[in-house]
């Protein structure tokens, strides 16, 4: 049952939301012990929200259009008096006093947050194995990874914990894993959702987006958290048009991405559900062709120094003296250095350590200055093809699921998962991957739409018409 | 031996007096319980994002009018990264190589000051330490409050054109004015809300190139900040004059010592990592609120000081001493607007006037005499109805009582004995009452003489309860005495 027929069925009162409510709990008791999308699973607040939104019908109010759904929120988002830890133990014990933008608009829609999902340790990583508490396994196949950084909101999803989920998306961090479990998944126009609330990661970058089962239910939840927020300053004022429901193609000029399609290690899978997925359109109405991005092929290198370098500032502050892990030394200094020590991951050490290099004196102009010089580059490219184009298409990352520990002893390996969705970061844009069939070992291969700032309604229209191309 | 000159710029912070603080919407407030004008966002805590106060542009924006600056279409936030426990993020959120005021100036005593730039930044919480004396490094442990972290500064950087001392000094006393004109800071040394760094070199007078610089910190007040300074160039002269090499470096000034020493610095060895900061959109200030700004700005401490001396008269001094108290400034150009002239308006406003206001703590507003009282005042000495000397009774009554001059007079029988048959007679029985003192003085040499008559004049004065008219009394003795 999709999103919009379950709000739809509470809200006139023909469901409850508490029997949602206790058939997704039942859902995640099966499975989740195989799994392990949740941190944290939400049930006794859950079911009380479910009561609030059920007595709110009984008194003919209207709960919202997300009455009686439930939401797994990644475990980076605030959630005020719930623990949220981004996977690390350096939040240990932590609960935030303030709930971020995206759980309140949540909130006050009527949805219910069902849980906290795994994560990557501070969003860092593309298969959910970077996690203090243990690595999330694909439902599709669980010897295999979901992706990441967001793998526990994809495969909450995937599995039918929740009809809905909210990620981040700092170099694909939504796309990614949403692509390896079978589900949609939308990195909006950076500023378009408020990050407030959102534990940073690297924030010129960092953009909240929805996961949903269909991308009608991904529009439903990205109109409902997104629009402006003033407390983010990098929030856009304008507000939002709506996404619209038809998945009229007819006119559109669609160019594929050659650089994004013809990478390294790409499985031939992957570029086939491309090319048919192009097809379909083009036989829609639409009409398609291929187009270069050429600085797309440098957008890796530059996202990590650029991601590092904010991410080094950003967790500076996880310093034991205010909240979560401390580990006492004999003065301030020794205090701090023993309790990152013990508190970060291997992967969030080695990307401070990268940042911290990168914007050092002396190094800073030939590092962070130079990939902000290829991040400018990379808008100008996009601009070019965006004068042809309406919107572009490629693969959303390179492979289908692999299998947990393929890539853990080799960084850049697991970088290249990334390699498809990084630009649009970079670019601040929006795309959007949607399932289209599935490829090696018979796992769900994703297609990626990618739009220009603002470009969601005509990226919406074709992630709708690629759905019903889907096999 | 060579002659040196020494080469001063001056780093001065001020908190701006703003409702809020910079990026968050907490209480701007000095003095509350620790840790309660707090809030997510400038306690650093995870997920949350600043958002610039509209009211600090504002300031900004005044300060650069007020002090000539260039304001560029826009200006950006940067971070300054480095750990330290009073700094909530670990990072401070200051302008770097784009601030919002570039190049502006001041006039002190005729000579131009150049300023470098005047930026906004955050401020950090403050710690202390429990234990050892509260040095920090015998404390057992520290406490931190953050109640200051995120408090709106203005730091104001001068250019090396500063030569003494009592330069520095002239300077940041023109600046305190100014900041107070244009209402943006308290300017209170002593409370931390104005702090002045001190970059210090010498050279030989008459070469061009800059010396190393030696930076003074923890002045708390102008006369520590001339101190320090003073103490400085000798400090460097005595070290070149005796062949060692100047180390630059941080020193400390001891005020109760009165002397400098180096700091083991908490920042000296810091690569600060400076970055854009991504959480923060450019500063760009409209035309509107530039307009704003500039209407915003009164007459400022030069013009004022300038007006006072050419229009009204006033004495340099006095015209300086007044500008320097704002409230009494204005209570001053209240008596000269209602016709009081500005030479004596001046007189007793620096002297009797603000010697009460300094003795009692109170503000010139709250003052029981308007300042058309103390016109009327001026006006009864300027008529003869008082003496000066009595008027200083009659104005000491007003300053406490809601009494108007005229009628203290009244109460009292002050008004001036100016009847000349009646003062002859009184002169002439005191002559005669003392006709030792009278014989003194006409064998007498001129200091015995300056002596006797002054001794004379009194008893006449206690005679007449000090309301004989003082001219008539020195001209009756002229006549008799000679
Ligand atoms: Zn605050």
């Amino acid at each position: 049952m999709t999103a919009r027929a379950i709000a739809d069925a509470v809200r006139v009162g023909e469901r409850s939301a508490r029997s949602v409510v206790d058939e997704h709990l039942a859902a995640i008791e099966a499975r989740e012990p195989e799994l392990h999308a949740f941190n944290l699973v939400m049930g006794d607040s859950a079911r009380a929200t479910a009561d609030a939104v059920d007595a709110a019908v009984a008194r003919g109010e209207d709960p919202g259009p997300l009455a009686g759904v439930p939401v797994a929120l990644k475990d980076n988002l605030c959630t005020r008096g719930v623990p949220t830890t981004c996977s690390s133990r350096i939040l240990e014990g932590w609960e935030p006093p303030y709930t971020a933008t995206v759980v309140q608009r949540v909130l006050d829609a009527g949805g219910i947050p069902i849980g906290k999902t795994n994560l990557d340790e501070f969003a860092m990583g593309s298969s959910t194995e970077n996690s203090a508490f243990g690595a999330t396994r694909n439902p599709h196949d669980p010897s295999r990874v979901p992706g990441g950084s967001s793998g526990g909101s994809a495969a909450a999803v995937a599995a039918g914990f929740a009809p809905l989920a909210l990620g981040s998306d700092t170099g694909g961090s939504i796309r990614q894993p949403a692509a390896l479990c079978g589900v949609v998944g939308v990195k909006p126009t950076y500023g378009r959702v408020s990050r407030y609330g959102l534990i940073a990661f690297a924030s010129s970058l960092d953009q909240i987006g929805p996961f949903a089962g269909t991308v009608d239910d991904a529009a439903l939840l990205l109109e409902t958290i997104w629009g402006h927020d003033p407390l983010d300053s990098t929030s856009i004022g304008s507000p939002p048009a709506p996404l619209g429901d038809v998945p009229d193609v007819s006119g559109l000029r669609i160019g594929i991405v050659e650089e994004l399609t013809d990478v390294d290690g790409i499985q031939p899978e992957v570029r086939a559900a491309v090319e048919r997925a192009a097809a379909g359109l083009e036989s829609a109405g639409a009409h398609v062709e291929r187009v270069k991005v050429p600085s797309c092929v440098y957008g890796l290198s530059a996202y990590y120094l650029i991601a590092p370098a904010e991410a080094s500032s950003n967790l500076a502050r996880y310093d034991g003296v205010r909240y979560g892990l401390r580990v006492d030394g004999a003065d301030v200094a020794e205090m701090n250095a023993k309790t990152r020590a013990a508190g970060f991951g291997a992967e969030v050490k080695r990307r401070i350590m990268l940042g911290t290099y990168a914007l050092s004196a002396g190094y800073y102009d030939a590092y962070y200055g130079q990939a902000q010089k290829v991040r400018t580059v990379i808008i100008r490219d996009f601009a070019r093809a965006y004068e042809s184009f309406d919107v572009l298409l490629s693969p959303t990352a390179p492979t289908t699921a692999f299998e947990l520990g393929a890539k853990t002893e080799d960084p850049l390996a697991m970088y290249l998962s990334d390699v498809c969705t990084i630009p649009t970061n970079l670019a601040g844009h929006a795309a959007i991957t949607v399932p289209f069939g599935t490829g090696a070992f018979d796992l769900p291969v994703g297609v990626q739409v990618l739009a220009p700032a603002l470009g969601e309604p005509d990226m919406f229209r074709v992630a709708r018409a690629i759905e019903g191309l889907a096999p | 031996m060579a002659e040196y000159e020494a080469v001063i710029g001056l780093e001065v912070h001020v908190e701006l007096a703003t409702t809020t603080k910079l990026f968050c919407g907490c209480p701007n407030e000095f003095g509350s319980e620790p840790n309660t004008n707090v809030c997510p966002i400038c306690l650093g805590l995870p997920g949350s994002l600043p958002v610039l106060n509209r009211r600090v542009v504002e300031y900004a924006l005044r300060l650069g009018e007020a002090m000539h600056f260039d304001v560029p279409s826009e200006s950006i936030f940067h971070r300054k990264n480095y750990f330290y426990p009073d700094m909530p993020k670990d990072y401070q959120v200051s302008q770097y190589d784009h601030p919002i005021c570039v190049e502006g100036w001041m006039e002190i005593d005729g000579t131009r000051i150049r300023i470098e730039r005047a930026h906004m930044e955050e401020d950090t919480g403050k710690t202390q330490h429990i234990g050892g004396g509260g040095r920090i490094h015998d404390a057992s442990h520290s406490l931190v409050d953050y109640n200051r972290a995120g408090v709106p500064l203005m730091e104001i950087v001068s250019h090396p054109d500063i030569r003494s001392a009592e330069q520095a000094r002239a300077y940041v006393s023109e600046l305190r004015g100014v900041l107070q004109a244009i209402g943006v800071s308290d300017v209170k040394m002593e409370e931390g809300s104005m702090r002045v760094d001190a970059n210090v070199s010498i050279r030989p007078v008459g070469t061009g190139e800059l010396g190393t610089k030696v930076e003074v910190k923890n002045m708390n007040s102008l006369r520590s900040l001339g101190r320090a300074i003073d103490y400085e160039i000798a400090r460097q002269i005595a070290a070149v004059e005796s062949g060692d090499r100047i180390v630059q470096e941080t020193r400390g000034w001891d005020e109760a010592a009165g002397v400098s020493q180096g700091m083991r610095s908490k920042e000296g060895s810091n690569d600060y990592r400076y970055f854009p900061e991504p959480d923060l959109v450019p500063v760009a200030p409209s035309d509107e609120m530039r307009a704003e700004a500039r209407a915003a700005v009164p007459e400022l401490p030069a013009a004022h000081r300038t007006r006072l001396v050419a229009e009204w008269g006033v004495a340099d001094q006095d015209a300086r001493v007044l500008v320097d108290n704002p409230a009494l400034a204005a209570y001053a150009d209240q008596a000269m607007a209602v016709g009081a002239p500005g030479k004596d308006v001046a007189n007793w406003c620096t002297g009797e006037i603000l010697g009460f206001l300094n003795e009692s703590g109170l503000s010139p507003e709250v003052l029981p005499l308007a300042p058309d009282g103390l016109a009327e005042l001026i006006g009864l000495v300027a008529d003869g109805t008082l003496s000066r000397s009595l008027a200083k009774d009659v104005l000491d009554e007003c300053l406490r009582e809601p009494k108007r001059p005229k009628q203290v007079v009244a109460e009292r029988g002050l008004a001036q004995v100016s009847d000349e048959a009646e003062l002859a007679a009184i002169v002439d029985e005191v002559l005669v009452a003392n006709g030792d003192a009278v014989e003194e003085y006409r064998v007498g040499d001129e200091k015995v003489r300056g002596k006797k008559r002054g001794f004379i004049f009194g008893q006449v004065m206690r005679a007449t309860d000090r309301k004989a008219n003082a001219a008539m009394v020195n001209q009756l003795l002229d006549e008799r005495l000679s």
